[in-house]
């Protein structure tokens, strides 16, 4: 397997720490390791507006930090993951932009030589441990929850550099979400972008986005949105609340990271993941019950009662505890 | 005499030096906080806050703190050994120097009654502690000059507190060395315990001394017989011994006296003894009296900042008081750039050459700032791109060994400047803004779109901008035969034939009724209007700062135009044609 140093940008240890817990315990479920590297710096992203040359060392030096330490990356913010990954493209074909980068870089002893490869964590999931395998690994499903899956722009395009989906029709984030049993739904404007890059510079407009994203989603019949993406989350969280407190305009429909929604599934507690569950708003309270009824909570019960009178091997009793010990 | 003169002019400067700090720091004003407290006010919440951390709980903390943090300095050890053992040298040799050695009529006479400077073991202890302290300068000087870490910069207030320290104990070893050598010394030393009458009897004992002690004398005691030296010995163990262990325990001074014996009759007659006296007294005093105006005043203030920034919650606390800490802060900092080393978006500083970047430098530039605020110059241009520039990840304040809330610290500066309308840097038109709209309910955050406003004013002022469809486009103006070698993303733009896709799809187009009137142009107007060579049009555009960058545009393009991308070209030529980022340092 791949050694992988995880990059969590600048968001996550700070608004968004749900997001590195919870990513942590699902790649540890999984089997995959992931080194933490204190020395990556900002992506560089929000530099692109005014200064791309910026925006290009900054993505380089942590492509050069990971190389240096053979590590390939593992990124956990779309936006993150966009960046570094132009950024590399840029590199592998512009070779006078290469020289540059390096002649600052190795003042500090690095260079970029474009032997990492970049990844989000969805693709990683999906391409490399596989659904089958998560599926294998899943110990109860979701009874009935209705999932509006949010792709996250950066990920997706311009899907010539990006290489993560279909960006037409993409299905990546959908077969995620429909392993744990949860169904991922059909909505309106699921490509579209959360409205996070213009708040700030613009907020009616980015209000206007996120609201009209939140609107549609939960027109669908959505429980929850789901994302994977720190930028994204804030959006559909934080910002939600204030366009509920500013334009009066409430939804209760809550936002939640795709490493929490799995690792339910996987028998992470909920403090593990980071979920908070304490709602005082009632809608919002019935979609988090959603999230803890399983189909197979009935199935057990059955299979208890069985228990009870038939004689089980150890072998089954042992795959059976499992659930049990994280309860 | 002159010991005490220098001692009370050096404390009264002190003492009015500190006084006037204070007064700063109660009058001094950055950040929103408390914007209309006079200095009374604000002494009187500070003395407020006191009393109430003095006799709640929260004494625990503040005795914690000062334990771990202030004593044990454990923030640093966190951060780098190196460092860590390096400060801890030098302020523990220094600080047990001051007490026992310094402060010895206040502290070690009255606490140790066996105490003589020169008996062991306080005789090897001055010059261990000494020695302590030269091996952290020693470590000091190593890391800023030979390492090379990268974005550690030094600056003349970090030279002088290394030479002070430097000078004070350097001083201090070479007046102990030449103090063993001096035939006066041991005179004076002679009368005072001894009073001996008899020449042979100062002889002898002088005899001794030569021998045992290190002593130069200008009497050539070279072939002193046996019996002489004995009763030079029989006179030491009566007079002297109780008082004055071997000068070898004193590893200094004893090692200065060595290199110093072969002059040492010229030493005598240059009375080197009271040159390096004076040296060190009034280096002592020297540093003594500045100490408000250095670096070394954190000696004081970092212990403050240290404790309050445990003790103090944003939102409990009174808004004086964090006024009045944000102003201690400034002068808590000890440039040690632990804060720029961790910075998240210091690659920045590599491509846009702003100091103001990197936290430490950006300190540095408000605690000058501070006092006029004078907001038209260049430098204030440069702290502001420094403010704006944050990618609000926080570590610096996460790492921060002398407890500074920065993260606090830049947003209310920030709020400072946009209440200024003074804000003038196009980092108004980037995600770094998210944050500002993302934590308005924690920082009370008010004028939420005047910077934005104000940026795309001064944008708007530079290019023509088209208000109505209907307006008749000159093409006399056309800057065709510009053609400068960098493309707009390879030219693609000219591959544009008009079919409306990536305005069709664009999201932000969508959700106005009538488009045109927020965006100004579309993005197809956009790429047809460089088509034209009508470039001034599409930079005067405000579509360009209401892109999502979502790349749907360039992504749905049936000719490959690279739509996204061209507006992150023109974004980046407007902020340097409008903002003159290459200029902001003088």
């Amino acid at each position: 397997m791949k050694k992988f140093a995880l990059f969590i940008g600048c968001n996550i240890p700070v608004k968004v720490k749900q997001y590195e817990l919870s990513a942590k315990a699902v790649l540890k479920k999984l089997n995959i390791e992931v080194a933490d590297i204190d020395s990556f710096n900002c992506c560089g992203y929000p530099l692109k507006n005014i200064d791309q040359a910026g925006w290009l060392l900054s993505s380089a030096r942590n492509i050069a930090i990971a190389e240096k330490k053979s590590f390939d990356l593992l990124i956990l913010c779309k936006c993150c993951f966009g960046s570094l990954k132009k950024a590399d493209a840029m590199l592998k074909e512009n070779n006078e932009a290469k020289i540059k980068v390096n002649k600052i870089l190795s003042k500090e002893g690095l260079q970029y030589q474009g032997t990492a490869t970049i990844n989000h964590l969805l693709s990683i999931l999906h391409n490399d441990i596989t659904i089958k395998v998560i599926e294998e690994k899943i110990i109860d499903k979701y009874k009935e929850l209705n999932i509006a899956t949010h792709y996250g722009c950066h990920a997706l395009r311009p899907s010539d550099i990006m290489d993560f989906d279909d960006p037409a029709n993409p299905s990546l984030f959908d077969n995620l979400v429909n392993v744990t049993g949860a169904k991922s739904i059909e909505w309106e404007s699921k490509l579209d972008c959360c409205g996070a890059p213009v708040l700030g510079i613009n907020d009616n407009l980015s209000y206007d986005l996120t609201e009209k994203k939140i609107s549609n989603a939960k027109n669908a019949g959505a429980d929850f949105l789901c994302v994977a993406c720190p930028w994204c989350q804030m959006q559909f969280d934080k910002i939600q609340d204030q366009i509920a407190s500013k334009r009066g305009n409430v939804y209760n429909l809550p936002s939640i990271l795709y490493t929490q929604l799995l690792g339910l599934r996987l028998g992470i507690s909920k403090e593990a993941l980071g979920i908070e569950n304490d709602q005082k708003d009632e809608t919002l309270n019935l979609a988090f019950q959603k999230l803890f009824e399983t189909q197979e909570k009935k199935v057990k019960k059955a299979k208890k009662e069985k228990k009870a009178g038939v004689k089980v091997s150890e072998k089954k009793v042992e795959t059976e505890a499992e659930p049990e010990k994280v309860k | 005499m002159a010991f005490d003169i220098f001692l009370n002019s050096s404390l009264i400067i002190l003492t009015i030096g500190l006084l006037f700090k204070i007064a700063q720091w109660f009058s001094f004003k950055i950040g929103i906080r408390a914007e209309n407290a006079g200095l009374m006010q604000r002494a009187f919440s500070a003395f407020k806050g006191v009393l109430k951390t003095i006799i709640t709980p929260k004494i625990f903390i503040l005795i914690y703190v000062f334990i771990i943090d202030v004593l044990f300095q454990y923030k640093i050890l966190k951060q780098d050994f190196l460092r860590w053992f390096m400060h801890m040298l030098i302020f523990w040799g220094f600080m047990l120097l001051l007490f026992m050695h310094a402060l010895e009529t206040l502290i070690s006479d009255p606490f140790f009654p066996n105490y003589y400077s020169t008996v062991n073991p306080y005789m090897f202890l001055r010059d261990f502690f000494g020695a302590m302290v030269l091996v952290g300068l020693s470590i000091a000087i190593f890391r800023r000059f030979f390492m090379r870490i990268p974005r550690l910069k030094t600056n003349k207030s970090d030279l002088y507190a290394i030479g002070i320290v430097a000078v004070i104990i350097f001083s201090g070893f070479l007046l102990e060395g030449s103090k063993i050598i001096s035939y006066s010394e041991f005179r004076n030393m002679e009368e005072e315990y001894s009073a001996l009458d008899d020449k042979d009897d100062i002889f002898a004992l002088e005899s001794y001394w030569v021998k045992y002690y290190s002593l130069v004398s200008p009497n050539d005691t070279s072939e002193v017989p046996e019996d002489i030296m004995e009763v030079g010995e029989e006179i030491h163990n009566d007079s002297c011994v109780d008082c004055h262990s071997r000068p070898q325990a004193a590893f200094g001074g004893y090692a200065v006296a060595k290199v110093f014996s072969p002059v040492g009759n010229i030493l005598e007659c240059i009375s080197a003894v009271n040159i390096f006296y004076y040296i060190h007294i009034l280096s002592c005093f020297l540093g003594l009296a500045l100490l408000p105006f250095t670096k070394m005043l954190h000696i004081v203030s970092t212990p403050i900042s240290l404790i309050t920034s445990a003790i103090m919650q944003r939102d409990k606390a009174c808004p004086e008081n964090i006024a009045t800490r944000q102003a201690i802060e400034l002068d808590a900092c000890v440039h040690c750039s632990t804060c720029s080393t961790n910075c998240s978006v210091a690659p920045a500083f590599d491509t846009l050459d702003n100091a103001n970047i990197l936290p430490s430098e950006r300190m540095m530039s408000l605690r000058k700032w501070v006092i006029n605020k004078t907001v038209d110059s260049k430098d204030f241009a440069a702290i502001q791109e420094g403010i704006y520039l944050c990618s609000s990840c926080e570590r610096c304040t996460v790492v921060c060994p002398a407890g500074i809330n920065l993260r606090e610290l830049w947003y209310d500066v920030r709020e400072e400047f946009i209440r200024n309308g003074s804000i003038v840097t196009p980092l108004v038109l980037t995600p770094y803004s998210y944050n500002r709209t993302y934590s308005q309910d924690e920082f009370q955050t008010s004028l939420l779109d005047s910077p934005a406003r104000e940026v795309k004013a001064v944008i708007a002022k530079k290019y023509n901008k088209v208000k109505h469809s209907d307006d008749v486009l000159s093409l006399t103006s056309a800057d065709n035969n510009e053609n400068n070698d960098i493309s707009l993303v390879d030219n693609t733009f000219s591959s544009c034939f008009s079919c409306e896709n990536c305005t069709n799809v664009c999201p932000v187009v969508m959700n106005y009724e009538n488009p045109e009137d927020y965006v100004d142009l579309l993005p197809h107007q956009i790429m047809r209007s460089l088509g034209l060579g009508l470039k001034d049009l599409a930079l005067g555009s405000e579509m360009l700062w209401d892109c999502l960058t979502c790349y749907q545009c360039q992504e749905h393009c049936p000719q490959n135009v690279k739509v996204t991308d061209i507006f992150f070209e023109l974004k980046n030529q407007i902020s340097k044609d409008c903002f003159n980022n290459n200029d902001k340092e003088p």
